[in-house]
This record gives C-alpha cells, sequence and structure tokens, in this order.
C-alpha cells in the first residue's frame, strides 16, 4: 500500500532527516517503525503525506506517486492516510463529534464543510466509530475537557472517520501511560485488523512494539538497517538499532 | 575566600586612558545650550507662575462643590439620552472597526500569508493607529457635518489599527499542531481556517472586540468635545456657559456608566476564556 523509493529528507540546515529510504510496506498490516530518538521516524511519516517535502526520492499510495502531486491534487489524497500525533492535535474548542467529523472535511462540498453540515449517513457511520472507541457518552463534550487518554481516543476516531488507506501514527502514547498505552494501541490493532487498515507506528518502546507489531522496520541515523516481519528481529538486531 | 588583591599580577597593568572626541564634545555642547534656552522659553510660554497658582487654588473646592451639587433635573432629561448616543457611537464604531479589522487580520497574520503581505498591512494598521482620533473626528465634522455619525466613523476608523493588530496578533499564536492535523486530514485552506484557526481565536476576538468598545465609550465623550456628538457636545456647552452643577452632574454620570459598562465587560470577558 504504501512503498517508498530512495526517500530522503536533508533539512534546511543540512541535518540529515531520512537517507535514501526504500521499503515497500506489507498492505493490512501494522508495521512498527523503531530507533531511537532522532532516527528519523516523525521524519519518515511525515514525507509520506508531505507534510514535510522530501528531498529527494518517491512515495506511492497504491499506485498513486504522492512526490508527483500538485498541491490541490496532494489536498485531495491526503483523505485516504490518516495521521495520529504525539500531542492529539485535536481542535481544543470543539466537540468529540465536530473534531472526529473533520476527517471528513475533504470529501466534501466547501458548501457543506463551511457550516459543518454533512449527510446524515456519515455524522451515523462517525457516531458508529466513536462509539467504537468508547466514547459515544462524551460525543457533545469539548474535547479540552476530556483526559490525555480519551483524546488521543478522538484522534483515533478522527483518522479512522477518513476512511483511510492507511493511517500514520507519530509517536501516539508519548503522552500517555503504561495502561493508556494498552488501550490506544489495542484500538489501532482492532481497526488494522477489522477494517484492513494499513498502520505504520511510530514508537520507541520497543516492548509496546513487540506485542503489537507485524512487521517492524528500524531506523538509525536516518537509514534503514532493519526491514521484515517481528520474528526476524533478533536481539542482535535490536541491539545494533538502538547502540 | 581568595586574596585577590595580593595574588593577581598588576607589572604590566596600565589604566587606558579614556579618549574625548572633540567633535562630539563641540557638538554636545551646542546641543546643551541650544536646550536650555528652548527650555526656558518653553517656561515662560506657558505663563509660568507660582503666584498664579497660590491665587488660584483657592477656586478649586468651589469648582468641586459645585460639581457635586448636581443638577438632577437635567439627568434624564439631557445627561442620559446624549450619553446613551455616546454609547451608540461607540457600538456601531467598534461593529464597523471590527467589520473591517477581522479579514484585514487574517491577510496580517504572518503564519497564514506572505511576510511581504503580513508586513504590509500591518503597515497601514500603524498608519492608521498612529494618527490621533481627535485628527479623524474633526476630518468627519468637515466631510459629514457635526453629530454622533461623525464620531463613529472617527472612532471606527481609529480602532481598526488596534483592532487589526491584536487579531492578527492571536492569530499568529494559535497551536500549529491543530492546524496541521487538519492538513493532514485533507482540508483547504478556508477549511484549515473554519475548522482548525477560527475555533481557536473566537474567544481572543471577542476580548479585543469588548475592551475597544469600553475605549470607544471613554474615547466618545472626549470625541463629542470636538464635534462628534453626544454627551461631549453637551459637557462643552455647559463649560462653556460656566455652568459646574451641570458640567457635575455629567462628569459623575460619565464616571458611573463607564465604570458600569466596564465592570461588565470584565465580568464577560472572563467568562470567555
Ligand atoms: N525541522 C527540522 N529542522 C532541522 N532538523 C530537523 C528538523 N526536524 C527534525 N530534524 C532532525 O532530523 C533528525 C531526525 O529527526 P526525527 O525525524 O524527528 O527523529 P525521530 O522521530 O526518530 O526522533 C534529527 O537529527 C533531528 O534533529
Ligand atoms: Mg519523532
Amino acid at each position: 500500500m504504501v512503498r517508498t523509493e530512495s526517500l530522503t529528507k536533508i533539512y534546511d540546515d543540512g541535518t540529515v532527516g531520512i537517507k535514501d529510504l526504500s521499503v515497500d510496506v506489507t498492505p493490512g498490516k501494522l508495521t512498527s517503525v523503531i530507533g531511537p530518538s532522532g532516527a528519523g521516524k516523525s521524519t519518515f511519516l511525515r514525507c509520506i503525506n508531505r507534510l514535510i517535502n522530501p528531498t529527494s526520492g518517491k512515495v506511492f499510495l497504491g499506485d498513486i506517486e504522492i512526490t508527483a502531486l500538485n498541491q490541490k491534487e496532494l489536498v485531495k489524497a491526503r483523505r485516504r492516510i490518516g495521521f495520529i500525533f504525539q500531542q492529539f492535535n485535536l481542535v481544543e474548542r470543539l466537540t468529540v463529534l465536530e473534531n472526529v467529523l473533520a476527517g471528513r472535511i475533504g470529501y466534501h462540498s466547501l458548501a457543506r464543510t463551511m457550516f459543518g453540515s454533512y449527510p446524515k449517513e456519515e455524522v451515523e457511520m462517525v457516531t458508529a466509530i466513536i462509539d467504537e472507541v468508547g466514547l459515544l457518552d462524551k460525543i457533545h463534550t469539548r474535547v479540552d475537557n476530556l483526559s490525555g487518554g480519551q483524546q488521543q481516543r478522538v484522534g483515533i476516531a478522527r483518522a479512522v472517520a477518513q476512511e483511510p488507506d492507511v493511517i500514520l501514527a507519530d509517536e501516539p502514547l508519548a503522552s500517555l501511560d503504561p495502561k493508556l498505552s494498552h488501550q490506544i494501541l489495542g484500538l489501532l490493532k482492532q481497526f488494522n485488523e477489522k477494517y484492513k487498515i494499513t498502520v505504520l507506528l511510530n514508537i520507541h518502546d520497543l516492548e509496546f512494539a513487540k506485542i503489537y507489531s507485524d512487521y517492524v522496520l528500524g531506523l538509525k541515523k536516518g537509514e534503514k538497517v532493519f526491514w521484515g516481519p517481528l520474528s526476524e528481529l533478533s536481539k542482535e538486531k535490536v541491539e545494533f538499532i538502538y547502540k | 575566600m581568595a586574596n585577590i588583591r595580593e595574588l593577581i599580577s598588576k607589572e604590566r597593568i596600565y589604566v587606558p586612558k579614556k579618549h574625548y572626541s572633540v567633535l562630539k564634545l563641540v557638538l554636545f555642547s551646542v546641543f546643551s545650550v541650544a536646550f536650555g534656552a528652548f527650555f526656558a522659553y518653553a517656561f515662560n510660554k506657558v505663563n509660568f507662575s507660582i503666584p498664579n497658582l497660590i491665587k488660584g487654588l483657592p477656586n478649586i473646592p468651589q469648582i468641586f462643590s459645585a460639581m457635586f451639587k448636581p443638577d438632577f433635573n437635567i439627568m434624564i432629561s439631557k445627561v442620559l439620552p446624549e450619553l446613551l448616543i455616546t454609547i451608540c457611537t461607540a457600538l456601531v464604531g467598534t461593529f464597523f472597526a471590527a467589520l473591517f479589522a477581522i479579514p484585514l487580520s487574517f491577510a496580517a497574520a504572518s503564519n497564514l500569508v506572505s511576510k511581504k503581505v503580513a508586513r504590509g498591512i500591518s503597515f497601514l494598521f500603524n498608519l492608521g493607529r498612529s494618527i490621533d482620533v481627535l485628527i479623524y473626528a474633526l476630518i468627519f465634522v468637515v466631510a459629514v457635518g457635526l453629530g454622533p455619525f461623525a464620531g463613529m466613523l472617527a472612532l471606527a476608523i481609529h480602532s481598526i489599527g488596534m483592532l487589526g493588530k491584536l487579531y492578527a496578533g492571536s492569530i499568529e499564536e494559535i497551536d500549529k499542531g491543530q492546524v496541521e492535523a487538519l492538513v493532514a486530514a485533507g482540508a483547504s485552506k478556508l477549511e484549515v481556517i473554519r475548522w482548525a484557526v477560527i475555533p481557536q481565536i473566537i474567544p481572543s476576538f471577542i476580548n479585543f472586540t469588548l475592551y475597544r468598545f469600553e475605549l470607544n465609550v471613554r474615547v466618545g465623550v472626549v470625541i463629542g468635545l470636538v464635534g462628534g456628538g453626544g454627551i461631549g457636545a453637551l459637557l462643552i456647552q455647559y463649560m462653556a456657559n460656566f455652568d459646574y452643577s451641570k458640567v457635575g452632574t455629567i462628569l459623575i454620570t460619565i464616571l458611573v456608566i463607564v465604570m458600569l459598562i466596564e465592570f461588565t465587560s470584565t465580568r464577560l470577558r472572563k467568562q470567555i476564556i
């Protein structure tokens, strides 16, 4: 589903974010991107939906070459790519429902989205997603009144509401304690299996990665140093990635 | 404690001489003399006179006692209606200021448009603010005649700069993450503004607008003095007649009403955030 060819990002100040990264992510599976802080995990995910533009190389989503799209086409293509943020990035003064409906914006005309008037069946679909993340009773609550764990569940619901082919999750646990972390990863895994959404999960904590991943991409100083099924990730390889 | 005095080596040390520039010295002396002369001239020009002040002081209690015998007959028939006009002038003026400042502020926010455009609009805001409100009032009095319409226009034009600058500032301070999330979900620029920027700025926009309204009520009184209608016009009329008890009535009413408006508005603003 997601494929990159020699993807490279060099920041304006000369820092290498990722270098010559080619990977063909297995569709419908959950892939963890691991590596020490600064390895290029965030850079990699942000290059995929072009929140930052790569310096060179290509990104494909299915048949679409994301890196070849103009601005207008890119906005359209982003509908199929959900993104989950470390700091949740919810619109704090809006309700749970309004935040999750934001995931539908890309599918509708300006005339609808400006007033937030979505078709009834979409509101129902979104409500069902909110129910799946366990927040039905909070649907009209402003998200700044929710706990961190609840907020990240809204973040997941928003991404799922996009009906995405792939979800990119950039350290979604970083602001949460272990118990909540399991809840959040459990939800991601559940959506991954139930709706066959490909998930790319940036995660620095290897113990969590081991429980939930099918595949692992190991990054070190911006370069791919491991790619394969979780079962092939040996102790030596882990040591090499983190050393 | 280390004994620096004994330990430090002073053999090769000499204290460098301070150099004076003759030119600077000359310029400084010329400037000092010129300024001193002008200062003396200024004292002369304001008819500065301690004896006059001493002679005049006993009049002050007299004026005050006249003021504090407010004439309540005119309160209801004249003062309150004119004050209402001033408040309406401030309200409509603030409304039009906000109407123009809101769209302009989006074009002045450096995180939404190019730095060049943002700086250009900010420059216009500053230009608008730097011209005194009394000058606007005089211009509009000439253009549309004496009265609250001229006052309202002056308040509106004068407020645009400050409101625009405050609005733009709060747009620039928004949380970028919320914007990024909408961008990532495939929202267009207008949709990002509608669903990530506007929700974040509404409280501060309301806050600044209310604050400017309070200010405009007070400025509106002063504008009345130069032909902008409302309570200020009445005030200057009584002043010209040395009718201090009526002046007192006006001042006390203004004081109370302005405090009331500020109190309510402050309460309201606290509620919003
Ligand atoms: N905006 C930026 N400008 C310059 N360097 C950056 C920027 N963002 C990240 N980097 C650098 O790129 C490298 C990879 O960072 P990042 O992708 O955030 O790693 P990770 O997510 O694995 O911690 C780091 O050296 C980091 O300092
Ligand atoms: Mg990171």
